[in-house]
């Protein structure tokens, strides 16, 4: 037998044997029809797209090192004297959850390292899922029939924060302790109820006995149950809508362009899985973390100077340090604003606004229709200015979450940097609404100009005549097809005040500011050339008012000025290099 | 969830355009959609050196991989996780480090191996999918409310209107069980926030070794942690986590300095003793303790979020979040000469709350 022929009658098993386990399960489960439609889906790619695999794949890593940590931890807060072996704590009296979390770290082998693991990959969790809300929001990925994902991803997003909140607070250390604390006057501020949840939650007075036990359920059931049922929901949807992919040629609203699940997709994330599980594991055996060790148990009598908490919480905490001191005494009852608007309200205000932004956006734009063609920022001005505006905003109350450290670090007043804050958490985000829209309309122009009159080579050159000028070269058809494909957006006008019989219309003061502000969003934005603009252009060229474009000689003589290349050079070749998709 | 995956492979006559409109798309575009490029062969695909080659690459990774993981195991056996009997390296110990290293090595090989293959060796020719409207179709969905208003017409919900609403206030009751089902969780607060166990007459002790505290031991320009004797007195008498529960409340700070540089309010002008006064250590803003002093200033900061309180003027708020002076805990001495309280805390320490007035 030649080899080829026994290549073939194996390679003709293996797929007898296929069909048989195919047929055993199908007949059990009737999975075929899902299979034959999902096993090849087509998914786009883009470098972006990975942000959101990131998070999912560190949630995995979460539940697996979490129950490995669990394993060991004692959620307890009874009294226990430490015998371990870090001599330095030795003999001390401490809760049995610190005890255990020391045990974890010195006497389980690999415990340090899934301890480690788990912190770095909880903040790489909410790292990921926060750039990737991002990513979603300045391309437009909310919009219809995407809006309830959105909201489902805000929630995986919030649930992230308190369980990473939670989980650093379960070894019961000294830093994580003052957490704890915050955290229970931040309960005590919310009016009428506050000392009652308090002590509910806390089973009576703080610290207490019942809290570690509670939150210990709370870590590794409730909420990761919640997230995981999110998660399942968000992955469902996504398949159901495919994803959405970036403008380009071939790709439009109505198809998705890539490469199939089977096989190149689950290698990619598959592969891409180990890396990041790769990486994480790296990260907890070089770089520390949490080191509970050097903080000590928790006494609700000591704290360490410049405590910080993980960085997620960092926004919050600058909140609280730079509002000031307002508290309201009303009838003999207290209002702690200085507490309840950056400790409770700002949360809450936060989350509402990213919830409803698409129906906002919506309703302002009067836009209805289904979106799978991503957006570039530059071509949405205003709302890339308000995700600035809202980032810097975020920025800067996590650098006043800092301010103690600037303080040292900088020589600076503290004082100095606390009233600065406070004006500049107002008057920045303004700024940087106001810059990042003129900015994007100016790179709207910028596409414009490069379409109708090609790109800037940085090459000048000098005219017989003694004029200097700069060459423009042409842009290729790709190029010029992606920067004209984008919708030209129109805003929304007012019905007519009144209807024909002069009766006014109802509801037309609502209409009349939903114009204004649809003008407000729209009516700057740069109108990209038509095609009589660009056959214009390419008749100015050829008439050698451009002469210096003439430069470069005959190869694209007549017709090549439009500002994108006509002839052969950009061949077939070079076309398909620039479209070839990025590596994960 | 319906799908029909259709597909479509470039290079077909297709420019990917589709024809089934899902959107009205808006004005004309000004250039005619070029259509998915061409699949243009890689080196792989066309060089059986190259392919033989990366097919090697791919192959060592995983090799390199699985021989990590066994150098994992090595490691486990041969490192110490003590510290003193382990060897410390970059600060982590050598047994996380090498736990760790060959743990992600193997990890990061199967991975990037897994990418590579993905890269030069599987199929890359782009496919396209066609979309529809999330929607499902008019008719689907006439008929999805037309079973839904049968059933409820069978049901007779909308009708029976006595039924529905006996129902929903049923329904709507079992909500108190489930609210009142959870009043164990705690007690209610009654006093215990307006509280601490200081009495007149309860020695103020040094936090560390419980002992009384002469006036002649209080060094000008020192902050001294304190707290009630009880606490050492009478520690068995605390249950479980009472201690540090009135530990939480009942922390102090004792500072002594020059009395003229201190001004009392005049109800406080016998508050202190020989110049020596005592406040609560427990920040009014959200609880942490205080405990950075500057003795030239009389200031004290809170490390949490930077509250500065005046101790040389009743402890007033000088800068920060903080609404509420630092309270104020009046000083006496007793018969055998040591520090003791003269009353409670006349407020409540601690974080603000509604009923505290
Ligand atoms: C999104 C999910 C999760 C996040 C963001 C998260 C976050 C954290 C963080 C930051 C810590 C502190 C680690 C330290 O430095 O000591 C922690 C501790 C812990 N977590 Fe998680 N976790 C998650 C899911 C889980 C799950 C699913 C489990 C168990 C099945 C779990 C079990 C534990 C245990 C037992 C501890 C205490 C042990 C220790 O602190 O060393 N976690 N978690
Ligand atoms: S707890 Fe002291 S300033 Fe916030």
């Amino acid at each position: 037998m030649s080899s080829s022929t026994a290549a073939r009658s194996k390679a003709g098993a293996a797929s007898r044997s296929t069909a048989g386990v195919v047929t055993w399960l199908d007949e059990r489960l009737g999975i075929g029809a899902l299979t034959k439609k999902q096993l090849r889906k087509v998914f786009p790619d883009h470098w972006s797209f990975m942000l959101g695999e990131i998070a999912l794949w560190s949630f995995v890593i979460l539940l697996l090192t979490g129950t490995f940590l669990s394993f060991w931890f004692k959620p307890s807060m009874a009294e226990v004297e430490y015998m371990g072996s870090y001599a330095n704590l030795r003999g001390l009296h401490m809760s049995e959850a610190y005890a255990s979390t020391l045990d974890l770290s010195f006497d389980v082998r690999g415990g340090l390292l899934m301890r480690q693991m788990h912190h770095w990959s909880a903040n790489l969790f909410l790292a990921s899922m926060t750039i990737h809300m991002l990513r979603v929001f300045f391309t437009g990925a909310f919009r219809k029939p995407r809006e309830l994902n959105w909201m489902i991803g805000l929630a995986l997003l919030m649930l992230g924060i308190i369980e990473g909140f939670a989980g650093y607070s379960l070894p019961d250390d000294l830093l994580s302790g003052t957490g704890l604390r915050i955290a229970q006057g931040l309960m005590l501020s919310i009016p009428v109820v506050g000392s009652y949840i308090s002590f509910f939650v806390f089973g009576g007075e703080f610290p207490g006995d019942d809290f570690i036990p509670r939150l210990y359920t709370v870590h590794v059931l409730l909420v990761p149950g919640i997230l995981l049922a999110l998660i399942t929901a968000h992955m469902l949807l996504l398949v159901y809508h495919k994803h959405t992919q970036f403008p380009g040629p071939g790709r439009t609203n109505n198809n998705v362009v890539g490469f199939p699940l089977m096989p190149v997709y689950m290698a990619k994330a598959g592969g891409f899985f180990f890396i990041v599980f790769g990486v994480t594991a790296l990260m907890g055996g070089l770089l520390q973390i949490n080191p509970i060790w050097m903080y000590g148990p928790y006494n609700p009598a000591e704290v360490t100077a410049g405590s910080q908490p993980d960085w997620y919480m960092g926004w919050l905490e600058g909140g609280l340090r730079i509002m000031p001191n307002w508290e309201t005494n009303l009838w003999g009852y207290t209002l702690s604003w200085n507490v309840l608007i950056p400790g409770v309200l700002l949360l809450g205000v936060l989350f509402a606004l990213l919830a409803f932004y698409p129906f906002i956006e919506r309703w302002i734009t009067g836009d209805d229709r289904e979106h799978h063609l991503l957006e570039r920022p530059r071509n949405a001005p205003t709302r890339t200015a308000f995700g600035v505006a809202g980032m810097t905003a975020y920025a800067l109350l996590w650098i006043a979450g800092g301010n103690d450290i600037l303080a040292y670090e900088f020589g600076l007043s503290l004082n100095a940097i606390t009233y600065f804050m406070r004006v500049a958490i107002f008057v920045v985000p303004v700024l940087a609404f106001i810059i990042t829209r003129r900015w994007c309309l100016s790179l709207q122009r910028h596409d414009r100009e490069v379409v109708l009159h090609g790109y800037e080579t940085g090459v000048i050159v000098r005219s017989p005549d003694g004029s200097y000028a700069e060459i423009h070269r042409p842009i290729n058809p790709v190029r010029a097809y992606e920067l004209t494909m984008h919708e030209q957006h129109t805003p929304v006008e007012a019905p007519a005040a009144s209807d024909a019989n002069g009766v006014p219309a109802p509801a037309q003061g609502k209409e009349r500011l939903r114009s204004r502000l649809s003008h407000f969003w729209y009516a700057d934005d740069v109108s990209k050339p038509t095609k009589e603009e660009l056959e214009a252009a390419a008749h100015h060229a050829t008439n050698g008012s451009h002469a210096l474009e003439d430069g470069h000689g005959p190869a694209s003589g007549n017709g090549a000025h439009l500002g994108i290349e006509t002839s052969g050079i950009v061949g077939g070749q070079d076309f398909g290099l620039e479209q070839k998709p990025k590596a994960p | 969830m319906s799908d029909d995956g259709q597909h479509d492979t470039p290079g077909t006559g297709s420019n990917g355009a589709g024809d089934n409109s899902l959107l009205p798309i808006g004005p004309q575009e000004p250039l005619d959609n070029p259509g998915v490029p061409e699949h243009q062969p890689r080196p792989t695909d066309v060089d059986p050196a190259l392919e033989r080659r990366a097919e090697r690459q791919v192959a060592a990774m995983f090799v390199v991989g699985a021989v990590m993981a066994l150098a994992f195991c090595v490691a486990y056996f041969l490192f110490d996780p003590h510290p003193e009997t382990g060897e410390t390296a970059l600060g982590v110990g050598a047994s996380n480090l090498a736990l760790g290293v060959t743990l992600g090595l193997s990890l990061l090989l199967i991975g990037l191996g897994a990418i590579q293959w993905a890269r030069k060796l599987m199929a890359d020719h782009e496919m396209i999918e066609y979309r529809h409207s999330a929607a499902s179709t008019v008719e689907d969905r006439q008929e999805a409310i037309a079973a839904f208003q049968a059933g409820s017409e069978e049901s007779g919900l909308g009708r029976r209107k006595l039924i529905r609403n006996s129902l929903l206030a049923s329904m709507a009751m079992l909500g108190l069980p489930a609210v009142v089902l959870l009043r164990d969780l705690g007690p209610l607060p009654g006093v215990k926030l307006e509280q601490t166990v200081w009495r007149r007459g309860m020695r103020v002790v040094s936090d560390v070794s419980g002992r009384a505290i002469r006036p002649s031991e209080v060094p000008i320009g020192q902050l001294i942690n304190a707290e009630p004797a009880v606490f050492f007195e009478h520690a068995e008498e605390f249950e479980g986590n009472e201690l540090l529960n009135e530990k939480a409340k009942a922390a102090v700070i004792v500072v002594r300095m020059p009395p003229e540089e201190y001004t009392p309010y005049p109800a406080r002008r016998d508050w202190d003793v020989e110049g020596i006064l005592c406040y609560s250590k427990i920040c009014p803003h959200v609880g942490c303790p205080i405990s950075l002093y500057e003795q030239q200033t009389h200031h004290v900061l809170c490390p949490c979020h930077q509250s500065t309180f005046d101790l040389a003027n009743n402890g007033v708020v000088l800068f920060g979040p903080a609404s509420r002076n630092l309270p104020q805990l009046p000083l006496g001495v007793d018969g055998e000469g040591y520090l003791i309280a003269m009353s409670g805390f006349q407020e409540p320490v601690g974080a603000s709350f509604w009923e505290r007035g």
